[in-house]
């Protein structure tokens, strides 16, 4: 039975991937806690070694070998014979790259690089052969061969020790009398495989097994199959079968033991030379509990030369990386569910619906409104739940703030503490996988340019250590994620005076402070004295707010020299559909987004007031808003182009509010987003299209882009020198 | 002077006489069209459907020759009269108005337009070799959206080329 194990590949690469997330955070938790929760500590191990199991699985024997040596580390933590201190973590942290980057390397197609990993391995290896903070051996109640594995390991690091396989390095003393042969020439192994019953539900598949037994050697098998039970009583998917397997092959006891090592906690196995004596009958290996000896000694190690730089390495492994979207994502069973229920209830509306339409006549017109209306619910909450589906919650973009901050902090010497809050918060996948870079400049931006250094701090009578806040939460039909730092917040002063250094505005023109706080989004703006290699070259908060209004969202600043600042980020929670509230202007009918929309209001001429030579102004209570006729602005033909009697919706955006004067305001409801761009291109103060319920196309205003449309040509009026957004 | 008189008359070379067959025989086929009194015609692989005119939604700003965007199966297809774009013939609206919808699927460029065209005439069997350069002074239409001439009878059809008919719009961009 051949299985074509690379379409598992992919489960394999997630897998891995998340297990290393939750490594990172089990070592940052570690790292921050006084005393390492030993849950922590199992989550880590867990993680390394189901990647190393997977991996030989796969036969991706470099990432196998390398999880190998990480997990003798973590396995002594986890012992108790050794306490993670900062640099067996920092270690720790970077073989988690290392593993990332090989992960990364293998998604892609290519080969694996060893070469970041080799310094690593040696590193490890030193720090394995120092029993630094050994407790007292003996009094560890794991194991008094403890020891004796530790530095046996260490000098031994071709890893094919990986045969010792942490289950054996567990042991739990006891049967030293097992032999263990050298591997040198043939010898012949009597295995001896009793799966439990439950064997195949866990997906494991003894026929894999044997493949790989018969991969080393010559094999011979026999089944014993005196315990199937009677036909009625055959379970299919239960194992009755046991069996006894005679290898000969140039192989070493852990060797085969390895092949086992994903099903030994579910077989009673025993392993023993088939031509020597000392063989033990029925010698049972329930649960982790082989105890052995360490390994013989096999080959040297390669020479290993621990490198100066593996830091170097790794970073250039990382620049390397492929960004290999995987395109799928799991989904909680229970949403799953949920689409299932309400399949159901649809599935019932149209059968109702179809056995009243082929017998239909007026006195049911009830009964077929009411059935329509049911249909209408079910549809809607259907749209509900599978866009659930695309929701994740946001701590995946969230998570990897720790260890970033950690690392950073440490590099420039500030203190920081990241405070999260919200990550429960859901957003659609696609949002969030662009958002994610975005956020990343802004923390690290916080922590450059924002967080004063310890000293500094406590002159300035804060506390030594920063806190950044990264909090998201849902307002309306939008998500808000905020970057809350209290740093130095942002100078106005000196951000105006730098821009007109750098000739992105003029010396006499005035703006307010948040126009001025705008700037630093300007293209080719740093006010960094410095530049480091963490930012300050004025590239990056142009991209920031592109990618951000690209999505259809907005960022806002809010700072106190001193005190700190907000980065708000505004965003929609889905690309896909929208609320949209329907006006007509003459013919034609557009979309405004519920979102950006203030109020809709009957237009008092007594509140309309031209400025300026052309502006026309309404006033709003306080605010004087400019009235743009969207019949003039797009040049289209309206039934009403006279103010007096017009209606007026008013909305907002990036930080701005216009009049739009519409002929009639129809009904609101959710839009599927269209792009223009696939047939067409994109087109100025339209963000997209939508098909209403009759067929026809409608546009959706893109409320910033006219917004900006609107000012830019007023700034040109005003001041032509200063159009720094002229695209 | 009707095109699908005038077609029939066309010898192909090497054209396989079995009726039914004729779809596979060698050489390449044409939709061919009528704007005003000029004919033209298209790879007729790249024509999805045609369509009776519809009014279609308005695009704010855009050149005149764009009549808007419609909506075929869930795709926003913008439409373009090629009478007011090459300037040929009179852009009157009737019930016998068509739109040749036509799509190109290579890896450079995805896309669908609808074309207005006055009437579609006929199917035109044509070897590469008959289609002659178009001489290059001239017509108003872009020297590099025309593929070349074809003669049928005393008339000529005006191939265009697909790829540069649906980019037209990246061309004219402001």
């Amino acid at each position: 039975m051949a299985i074509d194990l690379e379409q598992f590949y992919e489960v394999f690469f997630e897998e891995s991937l998340e297990g290393l997330d939750a490594m990172e955070q089990g070592l940052l938790a570690v790292s921050s806690a006084d005393e390492a929760d030993p849950e922590d500590i199992n989550t880590i191990f867990r993680a390394a070694h189901s990647i190393k199991g997977g991996s030989s699985t796969f036969g991706f024997t470099a990432i196998a070998e390398f999880t190998h040596v990480l997990e003798t580390l973590l396995d002594e933590a986890r012992d108790g014979t050794r306490t993670l201190d900062t640099g067996a973590i920092d270690l720790l942290l970077q073989s988690s790259d290392c593993l990332r980057a090989m992960i990364n390397a293998l998604q892609a197609g290519n080969a694996i690089d060893t070469s970041a990993s080799a310094p690593l391995v040696a590193a490890f290896e030193i720090m394995l052969a120092s029993p630094n903070n050994s407790n007292d051996n003996t009094s560890v109640p794991a194991g008094p061969s403890k020891p004796a594995t530790t530095s046996e390991l260490s000098s031994n690091t071709h890893l094919d020790i990986v045969a010792a396989s942490v289950d054996n390095l567990l042991s739990d003393g006891g049967d030293s009398n097992i032999d263990y042969p050298d591997d040198s020439g043939s010898t012949q192994w009597r295995i001896s495989f009793k799966p439990e019953a439950q064997i195949l539900l866990s997906g494991n598949e003894p026929l894999r097994l044997f493949r790989e037994l018969a991969a080393m050697g010559e094999l011979r098998t026999e089944a014993n199959i005196s315990n199937i039970p009677a036909f009625d009583q055959l379970t299919c998917d239960e194992c009755y079968i046991s069996w006894t397997l005679w290898l000969t092959a140039d192989v070493s006891r852990e060797d085969i033991l390895e092949v086992f090592d994903w099903v030994i906690d579910e077989c009673m196995l025993t392993i023993d030379l088939a031509n020597t004596e000392t063989v033990e009958q029925e010698k049972f290996v329930p649960l982790a509990a082989e105890r052995s000896q360490p390994p013989a000694p096999e080959q040297p190690k390669p020479a290993a030369v621990p490198t100066a730089a593996p830091e170097k390495a790794i970073a250039a492994k990382k620049a390397s990386e492929s960004t290999a979207g995987s395109a799928s994502i799991r989904v909680g069973i229970d949403k799953v569910d949920s689409l299932i229920n309400l399949i159901g209830e649809l599935v019932i509306t149209q059968s109702m619906l179809s056995e009243l339409g082929s017998n239909f006549d007026m006195d049911k017109l009830e009964r077929l409104n009411s059935g329509l209306e049911q249909l209408q619910q079910n549809t809607r909450e259907l749209q509900e739940s599978v866009m659930r589906i695309r929701m994740l919650p946001i701590s995946f973009a969230f998570n990897r703030f720790p260890r970033m901050i950690r690392d950073l902090s440490a590099q420039i010497g500030k203190k920081v503490e990241l405070k999260l809050s919200g990550e429960n918060t859901e957003l659609d996948k696609t949002v969030m996988e662009q958002i994610s870079d975005p956020m990343v400049h802004l923390v690290r931006n916080a922590i450059d340019h924002g967080m004063e250094l310890p000293e500094k701090r406590l002159a300035a009578g804060k506390s030594e250590t920063g806190t950044i806040c990264l909090n998201a939460f849902h307002r309306g039909g939008s998500i808000v994620i905020e970057i809350i730092d209290d740093g130095n917040g942002l100078d106005a002063q000196l951000l105006y005076n730098k821009a007109v250094e750098k000739g992105i505005i003029t010396a006499a023109t005035e703006l307010t402070e948040q126009e001025i706080f705008a700037l630093i989004f300007a293209p080719g703006f740093s006010t960094a004295a410095v530049v480091s290699d963490i930012s300050g070259r004025g590239v990056g908060m142009d991209v920031v707010r592109r990618n951000i209004s690209a999505l259809g969202g907005r960022i806002e600043i809010e700072s106190k020299l001193g005190r700190g600042s907000t980065f708000r980020i505004h965003l929609p929670l889905t690309l896909a559909i929208l609320d949209g509230q329907l006006v007509r202007v003459g013919s034609q009918v557009y979309v405004v987004p519920l979102v950006g929309i203030v109020e809709s209001l009957q237009i008092k001429k007594e509140l309309v007031n031209k400025v300026s030579g052309n502006m026309t102004l309404y006033r709003l209570r306080e605010d004087n808003v400019p009235i743009i006729p969207i019949h003039q602005e797009f040049a289209i033909e309206a039934d009403n182009t006279r103010l007096e009697d017009g209606l007026l919706v008013v909305v907002e955006g990036e930080g701005q509010k216009i009049g739009l004067l519409v002929d009639d305001l129809l009904s609101q409801q959710q839009v599927v987003i269209k792009s223009l761009k696939s047939n067409y291109k994109n087109i100025d103060g339209i963000s997209g299209a939508t098909i209403l319920g009759d067929g026809s196309v409608s546009m959706i205003l893109d409320i910033p882009g006219l917004i900006r449309r609107v000012s830019d040509r007023k700034s040109k009026q005003k001041k032509p020198a200063a159009q720094h957004h002229a695209a | 002077m009707d095109i699908q008189e005038l077609a029939k008359t066309v010898p192909v070379e090497g054209e396989i006489t079995l009726d039914g067959l004729d779809f596979i025989s060698n050489g390449e086929e044409y939709l061919t069209f009528g704007l005003g009194e000029e004919h033209y015609g298209v790879d007729i692989l790249c024509v999805n459907e045609i369509r009776s005119w519809e009014l279609p939604t308005l695009i704010p700003n855009s050149p005149e020759y764009i009549k808007g965007v419609i909506n075929i199966r869930g795709s926003i297809i913008p439409i373009i009269d090629l009478r007011i774009r090459f300037d040929v013939g009179e852009a009157t609206y009737t019930e016998s108005t068509v739109v040749i919808v036509l799509t190109i699927d290579s890896p450079e460029l995805k896309r669908m337009m609808g074309f207005v065209v006055d009437a579609v005439s006929d199917v035109l069997n044509a070897q590469s070799s008959e289609i002659t350069k178009a001489p290059l002074f001239g017509g108003i239409i872009p020297a590099e959206m025309i593929e070349g001439l074809i003669n049928v009878g005393s008339n000529v059809v005006t191939i265009l080329a697909i790829e540069q008919l649906l980019a037209l719009e990246e061309d004219t961009d402001d």
